[in-house]
């Protein structure tokens, strides 16, 4: 289990993680969605010591990562493919890294096998594809079989069938009661893996739900009202409580009230409609409405179509 | 193209399980150094720089000592006298040593810095995230290496060295007053520059930098005490690490050097701040 008390990082001018507290479960996949820049990485290497909160803490079973006696028994991590010495063979990168924790290095070939490169075992790390180093990184966080597991957009580099390979693993490690976090820029790759999910934008909590709360929260959409007395009608739904914003095509979009209360309240104030539709955000769309702010770096015209 | 030619497989519950007693520090340090030596053996760069390091130690001890002997072969009886008075013979049979601190201080920045430039300092802290157990195996993984090199190196290039002055009959033994200290000290040199260069490395944490610093120490340095007016140049530059490390080297003692002991734990001392200030910069900085 992972968890985050107020945990802070500020660099001289940014503050990439602010005030995080949250809870990773183990036996299901936890999603950690954040647009690029948004502190997610920050936020990993925080929990695995790389770096030194500004204050707050983040635990591992309990205690901060620098106090595990047997840390990759514990917790394993794929940060940032990289992690290694291209000139190092991809058998040995593992052994060594067993050796630090007292691991049989007859475990390096074992992981190996498990994340399919067993036939490029002998090859130096640096005249492997970016999806084999991928590989060989998931093979280093699985070394120590720790019950807790960290991926830092895992997917990265890899071709389709590696994607599959990456959900079917994580999945399977959650099934086996471990805790799983992973993490990703793309809201449709964690509807697909996740079963809960942690949202942060510029470095703040935005949102810890299971991906059908998030769901149901995200798709609460609007209603769609077409009509000639458009004036007389924002009035009287506006004093119902009802949210109401002029679309671009001078239909109305209404939220708050459901679709049928929208009815309702036109035919009280005898007010004729021509149209009259549901509408639902899709889950990409809620995503990106929720962190629409928060977005570090927009593209301007991105940030102008928006308003 | 498929990444990988194996099918999806699922891990099963075959690792090791936690070991449940408690780690103690020690046996922490132990699998640290044992996960060094390790990485150390298994990148070929490394054993290169190592023999070579060997190699021309050797190699120059051997051609000093012919080029010497050649020049001695050509001299009038009477300069060949006083030859004989002011050679050291022990220090020229040992003088590779000054090229095998190239790559030996190369070597000893690039264990600190090769982390910090490839990213591999990630896994490394997450392994072992006890960053002072880290440097401290790290430390003393190089300075056994670097000391069986010396010390073998330093021994071999004494015995072809003497092999060499001989055929002049201006060879010395091991028995002679001084020579043992020098051909150990040949020995003891490389370790404790090898640290020096390990403590700047993990100070500045780029290879160029690194380098630049520990040359800039050895080599620069004592360029600029010299053009210093008299007292202040000779007296500093006694105690410049290339000058007092070299204390050792001379059978008899050396009237612009520090005395023996005393220069070579100047020298230690430099080794010894380096690494301390290096080892509490990666301790403290994000890594």
């Amino acid at each position: 289990m992972i968890q985050t008390r107020g945990l802070t990082k500020r660099f001289t001018r940014t503050v990439a993680v602010d005030d995080l507290t949250f809870d990773v479960l183990p036996g299901r996949v936890t999603g950690f969605l954040g647009p690029n820049g948004s502190g997610k990485s920050t936020t990993m290497r925080l929990v695995i010591g790389l770096d030194r909160p500004t204050s707050g803490a983040a635990t591992v079973n309990g205690r901060p990562y620098h106090q595990l006696r047997w840390p990759l028994h514990e917790v394993g991590a794929l940060l940032e493919v990289g992690a290694l010495h291209p000139g190092r063979r991809a058998r040995d990168h593992l052994r060594w890294l067993a050796r630090t924790n007292a691991i049989p290095l007859a475990r390096a070939d074992e992981t190996l096998e498990l994340v399919g490169l067993a036939s490029v075992a002998g090859r130096r790390a640096g005249a492997l594809s970016l999806g084999m180093r991928q590989r060989l990184g998931i093979a280093a966080a699985l070394l120590g079989d720790p019950s807790t597991l960290l991926f830092d957009e895992p997917v990265n580099g890899l071709d389709p069938e590696g994607i599959v390979w990456v959900r079917t693993l994580l999945k399977s490690l959650a099934a086996q009661g471990r805790t799983v976090l992973v993490s990703s820029h793309l809201m449709s790759e964690m509807a697909l893996t996740a079963d809960h999910l942690v949202v942060i934008g510029r470095g703040r909590l935005i949102a810890d739900a299971s991906v059908d709360d998030f769901v149901q929260r995200a798709t609460v959409g609007w209603t769609r009202v077409v009509t000639p007395e458009r004036d007389r009608l924002c009035l009287a739904l506006e004093r119902s409580g009802a949210g109401v914003t002029v679309a671009d095509d001078g239909s109305l979009e209404v939220r708050g009230p459901d679709t049928a209360r929208v009815g309702e309240l036109a035919h009280q104030a005898g007010l004729v409609l021509h149209e009259l539709s549901p509408r639902h955000a899709s889950l990409e769309e809620a995503y990106m409405d929720l962190t629409a702010e928060s977005v570090e770096f927009h593209a301007p015209q991105g940030a102008e179509a928006r308003r | 193209m498929s990444d990988a030619p194996a099918a999806v497989r699922i891990p099963a519950g075959t690792a090791p399980a936690v070991p449940s007693a408690e780690r103690s520090g020690l046996a922490e340090l132990r699998d640290t150094v044992a996960a060094e030596w390790m990485k150390l053996r298994t990148l070929r760069s490394s054993s290169i720089t190592l023999v070579a390091a060997f190699v021309s130690m050797l190699g120059i001890s051997a051609l000093i000592c012919w080029a010497f002997a050649h020049h001695y072969a050509s001299l009038p009886p009477l300069e060949q006298a006083v030859e004989r008075v002011t050679l050291d013979a022990s220090f020229i049979s040992v003088s590779g040593i000054f090229l095998a601190q190239l790559p030996i201080g190369v070597l000893g920045v690039l264990t600190m810095s090769s982390e910090f430039a490839t990213g591999l300092v990630r896994a490394t802290f997450a392994a072992v995230p006890r960053r002072m157990t880290l440097v401290a195996a790290k430390a003393i993984v190089f300075a056994a290496v670097s000391l069986v090199i010396g010390m073998v190196g330093s021994f071999a290039s004494f015995a072809i060295g003497q092999a060499v002055l001989s055929s002049q009959g201006i060879q010395t033994t091991l028995g002679a007053p001084g020579v043992l200290r020098v051909v150990i000290g040949g020995g003891l040199y490389l370790p404790v520059l090898g640290l020096l260069g390990l403590g700047l490395g993990a100070m500045i944490r780029r290879t160029a930098g690194g380098v630049a610093a520990l040359f800039g120490l050895l080599l620069v340095l004592p360029v600029i005490a010299s053009v210093l007016p008299a007292p202040w140049g000779p007296d500093i530059q006694e105690y410049l690490p290339n000058q007092a490390g070299s204390a050792l080297l001379h059978a008899s003692g050396a009237s612009d050097l520090l005395a023996p002991w005393t220069g070579f734990g100047v020298f230690c001392a430099y080794a010894a701040v380096a690494l301390a200030v290096g080892a509490l910069l990666v301790q403290r900085r994000d890594a």
